[in-house]
């Protein structure tokens, strides 16, 4: 992989930089290898469970360009991971029954669908931020949460595609040359999405881009006076932000076979927050660390008790107010920005 | 006919305004005051409906209840600002939205807890229970008539105590600079608390004279929440006069959009689609409208603060 260390501004202290590596190469090295475990033991619903957190942490991995590397606090990002769930959906259902959409045919190939939620959700941010973007603050964040109600209400209220309950998808979309239908392959696939993801991240983190979306997030004047205008950086990281958290939605639509309204209400992108945000908010491992622990509290509280949202609003009360840092700073100590 | 419904749906969005101003009232003054952006602002707005539901249950009286229920949202409001939002005032608004909406999950899944998933029964009291004239020949319920008064009551209420108490002295003077009130020597700790409880009492009251009309149940503050932070981001974030105007405008926009849509719809589409359409633009109409009002004034009507 390449340099973890994503931000130029503030260098870790070396040694520490070396624990992080160690921590990140663990974290994958786990995500990786359980599935296969669990593969080996045919276990599916854990192969379908990796599944679900590869995918989760990298709609967090989308957020965290956004909200970690640009200090745009987004609270809409389920918008995009619900639009990119939508087009899934959309796609294999015309495909199924052999209807049109506006003239086009729908498609069950994979590949088209994530060009079209990538394109889709790289529109709806295009539109989306250059409104919001024009504010700041607090502004942003009640705003970006705004739309995305917006988009919720519209799906919610549109009955072509299941309204409120939602739209099957019978058969998991395709891929050319790979079993979709096996829990493995599609582990794998969306596992080397994620590491895609994550190196676009690191790639745009270490190059110019980088350095001014940091100075964006740092100091606003510094970087005008240095003769670059933040609001096209800006515009630029939240819209490919949204892209991938759109990418990851279409995958999971197809992991559950089924979308609906669920994937993009508000709980949904505060959920997508805290998963950042308990993961190490600004690193690049963070989201992956954060959506591993949100999954399993998921599914082990949520297996001894109904009410395991109760524990988490206390668990994120006191990493909020007490541990700043989240899992990969626990883990590996330093910070991701000053 | 037309005329009839229109003045039946300008009361109704009338009336919805007035309850999103006693929720955005208390939203816009926290922010103004202390600077914190308030998710958990919705769960007050549950915990005054449920109070007053069980209230009203076990004593037989709705106007009992709807005094518990209001002084429960404040009490509950007074609590969390000690144990928890007191230590946000100087962080991040990312901080902030985090531990509000962690105080979201511990509200909703506590009353889940308690009560169950399935609503409360709540209705309004027989002496409200009847329905009058309007002009034009419709009934229309007295109750949420009742409402609409209560609304303007406590609107122009909170109106006084702002502008001619010694208490909105030093709230409109918190707002514009928090450090020389308290070097002045207001107890500046007292005050948030007190701000505070007054915006959970608020929203509890708006929960209530609601529940009575919808149902009491977990999760129920949260699209009036989000409703509010439109009506705040309309008029600006921390201006009272801008939370009424927004608020105003968010409710009769919000109410007539759902009427009327489907039906303009209908003039140029065949009736199946006109429907779908109608509706599905009517839930977007009021973002549409924040989108238009922030692309000419980012800051709202009634800016009071970046």
């Amino acid at each position: 992989m390449t340099d973890p260390s994503t931000d130029a501004t503030v260098p870790t202290a070396a040694p520490r930089l070396g624990r992080q590596c160690l921590v990140n190469a663990g974290l994958l090295a786990l995500t990786l290898l359980a599935p296969l475990v669990a593969h080996l033991l045919g276990e599916a619903y854990y192969v379908n469970l990796a599944t679900r957190i590869v995918l989760i942490a990298m709609a967090g991995v989308g957020l965290n360009l956004a909200l970690g590397h640009g200090g745009m606090i987004s609270f809409g990002h389920a918008a995009y991971f619900g639009v990119g769930g939508y087009v899934a959906g959309i796609s294999a259902f015309h495909a199924f029954d052999g209807s049109l959409l506006l003239g086009l045919p729908g498609s069950d190939d994979m590949l088209v669908i994530w060009a079209v939620a990538l394109a889709a959700c790289g529109l709806l941010a295009l539109a989306i931020g250059a409104v919001s973007l024009r504010t700041s603050g607090v502004y942003f964040i009640m705003i970006t949460l705004a739309f995305a109600q917006m988009v919720y209400y519209f799906a919610t209220s549109w009955p072509s595609y299941g309204g409120q309950d939602g739209l099957p998808i019978y058969l998991r979309n395709g891929l050319p040359l790979i079993d979709s239908q096996q829990p493995l392959s599609f582990f794998l696939v969306c596992f080397a999405l994620l590491l895609a993801a994550m190196a676009i991240t690191a790639r745009l983190m270490g190059s110019r881009f980088g350095a001014a979306l940091t100075m964006a997030r740092l100091n606003e004047t510094r970087l005008a006076t240095a003769g670059i205008s933040p609001y096209p950086i800006r515009l630029t990281a939240f819209v490919i932000s949204a892209m991938i958290t759109g990418l990851a939605g279409a995958l999971y639509a197809d992991l559950n076979g089924f979308v609906s309204p669920a994937m993009l209400s508000w709980h949904f992108s505060g959920e997508l927050m805290v998963i950042v945000i308990l993961g190490g908010v600004g690193r690049l491992f963070g989201p992956l660390a954060g959506a591993i622990v949100y999954v399993l509290m998921e599914t082990l509280l949520g297996g001894l008790t109904e009410y395991w949202l109760f524990f988490l609003g206390l668990v994120l009360l006191g990493v909020v107010l007490f541990a700043r840092q989240g899992v990969i700073g626990w883990l590996a100590g330093g910070t991701p920005h000053g | 006919m037309s005329a009839t419904l229109l003045i039946e749906q300008l009361i109704n969005g009338l009336q919805l305004g007035t309850m999103l101003f006693l929720m955005a009232s208390g939203l816009t003054l926290v922010f103004g005051v202390m600077g914190l952006i308030n998710l958990a602002h919705g769960s007050f707005y549950m915990v005054g409906a449920f109070v007053t539901a069980v209230t009203t249950a076990s004593t037989g009286s709705f106007l009992l209840g709807l005094t518990a229920g209001s002084l429960a949202a404040a009490a509950a409001g007074a609590v969390v600002e000690v144990l928890v939002i007191r230590r946000l005032y100087h962080r991040s608004h990312l901080d902030q939205v985090l531990a509000t909406f962690a105080l979201i999950l511990i509200f909703s899944e506590g009353t889940r807890w308690l009560f169950g998933s399935s609503p409360l029964w709540l209705s309004p009291p027989d002496w409200l229970a009847g329905s009058v004239a309007l002009p034009g020949g419709a009934r229309y319920p007295v109750y949420r008539l009742m409402i609409l008064a209560v609304g303007v009551l406590i609107s122009a209420g909170l109106y006084l105590l702002i502008s001619h108490t010694r208490l909105g002295m030093r709230i409109r003077a918190g707002e514009s600079d928090r450090e020389m009130i308290g070097a002045l020597g207001v107890d500046i700790r007292r005050l948030y608390t007190l701000v505070f409880a007054l915006g959970a009492a608020l929203a509890g009251l708006a929960g209530s004279l609601v529940g009575a009309l919808q149902s009491v149940q977990v999760g129920m503050g949260e699209p009036v929440l989000i409703l509010a932070f439109v009506v705040i981001v309309i008029g600006g974030i921390g201006s009272i006069k801008g939370a009424l105007l927004g608020a105003i405008l968010v409710g009769v926009v919000d109410t007539l959009g759902r009427v009327f849509l489907p039906a303009l719809f209908g003039h140029f589409l065949p009736p199946s689609q006109a429907a779908g359409v109608g509706t599905a633009l009517a839930a977007m109409l009021i973002y549409v409208l924040m989108a238009v009002i922030l692309a000419f004034k980012p800051q709202g009507l009634f800016a009071a603060h970046d």
